[in-house]
């Protein structure tokens, strides 16, 4: 058996008749960065809406720690050690810096460790730490990424599925988050499944690539591998 | 000018009882946005479930409390069992759910009490004690303001101080986002109905007296003031739907006074009528038409 | 605009008014539905017995205000909740002119007349407004509206209403097989008169209307306009119903027109299936059925409360039972998701 964090296989899903997945495998190892890529369409956002449960899946097996996850409710993901950044990062707009990230750590019975986590949150990011009662509405746009990244945080995930980070975002403001990224892996042994477009940044920080194209896994490697194969890169990362 | 202090004093504890129900509607609509047109019904049948329990028991406030936990029970109950299966692509079928609703409860009320008005007495003296000569406030006045002012405060710590009011609120706002943060967004809506339909009963309890009695549709007329309070104030400002209570409330009561008790309702209806064409979002925002 | 006929020309069967007279009824007129019915309902005031005879003329003046609200709500989308108090505005006029002039086409005619410029002033207002707000509004009027007898009581008497004088009926003609005629008469001359509407230009703008707004108005419909007008239209539509009802009853009351009336209104349109002017017919059948069936209930179980409220229940729960397994109404499950999938 391996040790593998997150097993996924077979597995299949889409809105209403049409599926969007098919026959999606992957694993994701402790501590490991998976990057999943693929063009506007292929698939990504709707797999890491599916792992969490937004989506509900047609057929196949996720597999979480040993846990199968079917039947598992949105509710429980983030108890289970799964956390989910969403598409446009989701930040609740007309709460509070402060609100949101609480938010991250309401699930939470003991209330010393959720303050924790908190803090720890605060000292990560110290431009949050600055506009603690600032409304979501009014940060920018990096800021607004610290603070759903740091929610998720405040969570304390093992895992952290993470769509589109970079979106809209300066290329400084990108690096910097890459390189927290790494920095959290090393520390604390997070493991994440990033979904970018901005492939080059998502490659090098991942320890291995996942190409998805109209819905299936098409190419799975080690992201120096995808890096360096100029044949691949064209053929399905444009670059 | 007698009659002015008394009559802005009038208005204001019959404000205070529009601003409890209109608050009972904002806190539907900005979890759910329904605007929930079986308030008035709900509230009707807490306060005969009073009735009944203070007949029985000879304590106002034993019916009192009954009316409240029927509040809380049909709140759970009309979300748990109906609303919660409203398809909600189309505004328009929450609110005619809700209106059957209103059917059923007005007929299950007249079946087992009967369509006459039941006379209903106030806990507390409603004549009003002199100030230096002018007749001011009764002491049922006072107990509305009371009990206004601590649902309001409850309501208010609730929200901004609690981890429960920082759920449901997140919940309301981004429920997506609050599932994958662990919140029962389910949970909360429920919740939300709960406490809405409690209020909603405290203001039937409390406007039930001042009013001919008790009737199924008792709270028609009441309903209209407070919705028209929550479109003044906005229905999504709990803020808003306070202060537009008091203004419907002065409003009714100068009208009553100063003109005649039965252009009252009128005056209501053009206030809805001046607000939603010229400032459709509520007197307190910017923005503009509504069409949701 | 295209895509709109396409989808009537492609979607086989289809139950909102495009259908009944689009896709399957095209070839055969109106007009010939029409005389058919009058010669049925002829034939029926002949048949039935007098109490019968006045049940049957009820229907055709509900029919007139449902199929008036079909077309608001089914086919331009918006929800009128005052349509009660707009058929009492036919029905007072209607009593006030015939008290005063004893010439009944008059009457009829300022009733319609009155309850049109009574609709135009609340459409204006409507037109601006979506969703529960309009509800609200409407609902409001619905509500205040009948108070206004009682702050005008020198001319409308208060609770107690008005009686109104009517001439005996032509020649030997018994008096409920004459109301039967004349609310008939008025019920298939709106129905043809909505049919002819909505087939044309109007009906057109104001599904386009119903289904995207911005859609309808970037192909050039004036939005507010086709609003407005659809609001009118059904109010003339409830103030011939109200005038009839005062015809029925020989006086008028604000008891007649409580809120409950205005949601009966709804809950039939709703459940004869928004949008079908056949559904209107379901509806009209239906408020008068189920409040006898449920009155004979209530009397068999010998409890003067049952009366009325019996019936309210059974509207409340089918209105309910209804929107949750079908928002369409009961039309929509028999033919076609289209309604649904536009809302």
């Amino acid at each position: 058996m391996s040790s593998a964090l997150l097993e996924v296989e077979g597995l299949t899903a889409g809105y209403g008749a049409a599926p969007v997945l098919h026959d999606v495998n992957l694993t994701v190892q402790p501590g490991e960065i998976v990057a999943v890529l693929g063009a506007n369409g292929a698939g990504k956002t709707t797999l890491l809406r599916t792992l969490s449960g937004l989506v509900r899946s047609t057929g196949g097996k996720v597999v979480f720690d040993g846990v199968d996850l079917r039947g598992t409710r949105v509710e429980q993901m983030v108890r289970r050690g799964i956390g989910h950044v969403p598409e446009g990062r989701g930040v609740v707009t007309e709460l509070t810096v402060d609100e949101n990230l609480r938010l991250g750590g309401l699930w939470r019975k003991d209330r010393a460790e959720a303050k924790k986590a908190l803090d720890e949150v605060y000292e990560l990011f110290p431009p949050l730490a600055q506009r603690r009662t600032f409304a979501g509405h009014q940060l920018s746009g990096g800021e607004r990424q610290m603070l759903a990244l740091g929610r998720a945080l405040v969570g304390r995930p093992r895992l952290l599925l993470l769509d589109e980070p970079s979106l809209g975002l300066a290329p400084k403001v990108t690096g910097q988050i890459m390189a927290l990224l790494r920095d959290l892996r090393e520390r604390t042994g997070l493991a994440v499944l990033l979904v970018e477009q901005n492939v080059r940044s998502a490659l090098s920080i991942a320890d291995e690539g996942v190409v998805l194209a109209l819905g299936r896994v098409v190419v799975r490697n080690k992201a120096a591998t995808l890096r360096d194969d100029a044949d691949l890169r064209h053929a399905y990362l444009g670059f | 000018m007698n009659e002015f202090i008394y009559l802005t004093f009038d208005g204001l504890s019959r404000g205070a009882v529009y601003a409890a129900f209109a608050l009972a509607l904002v806190l539907i609509w900005r979890a759910a946005r329904i605007v929930n047109f079986a308030q008035g019904a709900m509230a009707v049948a807490a306060v005969y479930v009073a009735y009944s329990v203070t007949n029985a028991t000879g304590s106002y406030w034993l019916g009192f409390v009954a009316a409240i936990v029927t509040g809380l029970v049909l709140g759970v109950t009309v979300e748990r069992v109906v609303m919660r299966f409203v398809d909600h692509s189309s505004p328009l079928n929450g609110v005619v759910v809700a209106l059957g609703l209103v059917l059923v409860i007005q007929g299950v009320l007249g079946i087992f009490y009967g369509n006459e008005f039941l006379p209903v007495a106030a806990p507390f003296s409603r004549d009003a004690f002199e100030l230096g000569g002018v007749a001011v406030l009764s002491r049922y006045d006072l107990f509305v303001f009371v009990a206004v002012g601590a649902v309001v405060a409850a309501l208010t710590l609730l929200f901004t101080r609690t981890p429960v009011g920082l759920r449901m609120r997140a919940a309301a706002f981004a429920p997506d986002v609050s599932r994958l943060l662990g919140v029962s967004v389910g949970g909360m809506l429920t919740l939300g109905w709960a406490l809405a339909a409690a209020v909603g009963s405290l203001a039937g309890m409390l406007v039930v007296p001042t009013e001919l009695g008790l009737h199924p549709t008792a709270m028609d007329v009441v309903f209209i003031s407070a919705f028209t309070a929550a479109v003044v104030g906005g229905l999504d400002s709990p803020i808003g739907a306070v202060v537009g209570g008091l203004i419907v409330g002065l409003l009714l009561s100068y009208v009553s006074g100063y003109v005649e008790p039965t252009v009252a309702p009128m005056a209501v209806l053009l206030l809805l009528v001046v607000v939603l064409l010229g400032k459709p979002g509520g007197l307190f925002s910017s923005s503009k038409a509504r069409v949701a | 605009m295209t895509d709109i006929k396409q989808k009537q020309k492609s979607g086989a069967p289809v139950p909102d008014l495009a259908a009944p007279v689009s896709a399957r009824r095209r070839r055969i007129p109106a007009i010939l539905v029409i005389v058919a019915g009058a010669a049925l309902v002829l034939a029926l005031t002949y048949m039935l017995p007098p109490f019968r005879n006045y049940q049957l003329a009820t229907v055709g003046a509900y029919l007139c205000v449902t199929a008036g609200l079909t077309v608001l709500t089914g086919l331009n989308g918006q929800l009128s909740l005052g349509h009660g108090a707009l058929m009492a505005t036919g029905a007072y006029t209607l009593a006030l002119a015939q008290n005063k002039w004893l010439n009944l086409p008059f009457s009829f005619l300022l009733a319609i007349v009155v309850t049109t410029a009574v609709g135009a002033v609340i459409g204006l207002a409507a037109a601006r407004l979506r969703g529960p707000y309009l509800a609200g509004l409407t609902l409001a009027v619905a509500i205040v509206v009948p108070s206004v007898t009682s702050t005008f009581d020198e001319t409308f008497n208060s609770d107690q209403g008005l009686s109104v004088v009517l001439d005996p009926p032509p020649g030997t003609i018994p008096m409920e097989r004459w109301q039967a005629w004349l609310c008939w008469a008025g019920a298939l001359v709106t129905v043809l008169a909505l049919v002819l509407l909505v087939r044309g230009r109007f009906g057109r703008d104001m599904r386009a209307v119903r289904d995207d707004e911005t859609a309808a108005k970037l192909a050039g419909i004036n939005v507010a306009r086709t609003q407005v007008l659809a609001f009118v239209v059904s109010a003339a539509c409830a103030g011939l119903a109200g005038a009839l009802f005062a015809f029925l009853a020989q006086s008028v009351s604000p008891g007649a027109f409580p809120l409950t009336l205005s949601l009966f209104l709804v809950m039939a349109i709703v459940i004869g299936g928004l949008g079908s002017l056949f559904g209107a017919l379901w509806g009209a059948l239906l408020l008068v059925i189920l409040p006898t069936l449920s009155q004979s209930l209530a009397e068999e179980a010998g409890s003067h409360r049952l009366e009325g409220n019996l019936a309210l229940v059974v509207f409340g729960v089918v209105l309910v039972v209804v929107m949750l397994a079908a928002p369409g109404g009961l039309a929509s499950i028999r033919f076609t998701r289209l309604f649904r999938r536009n809302r």
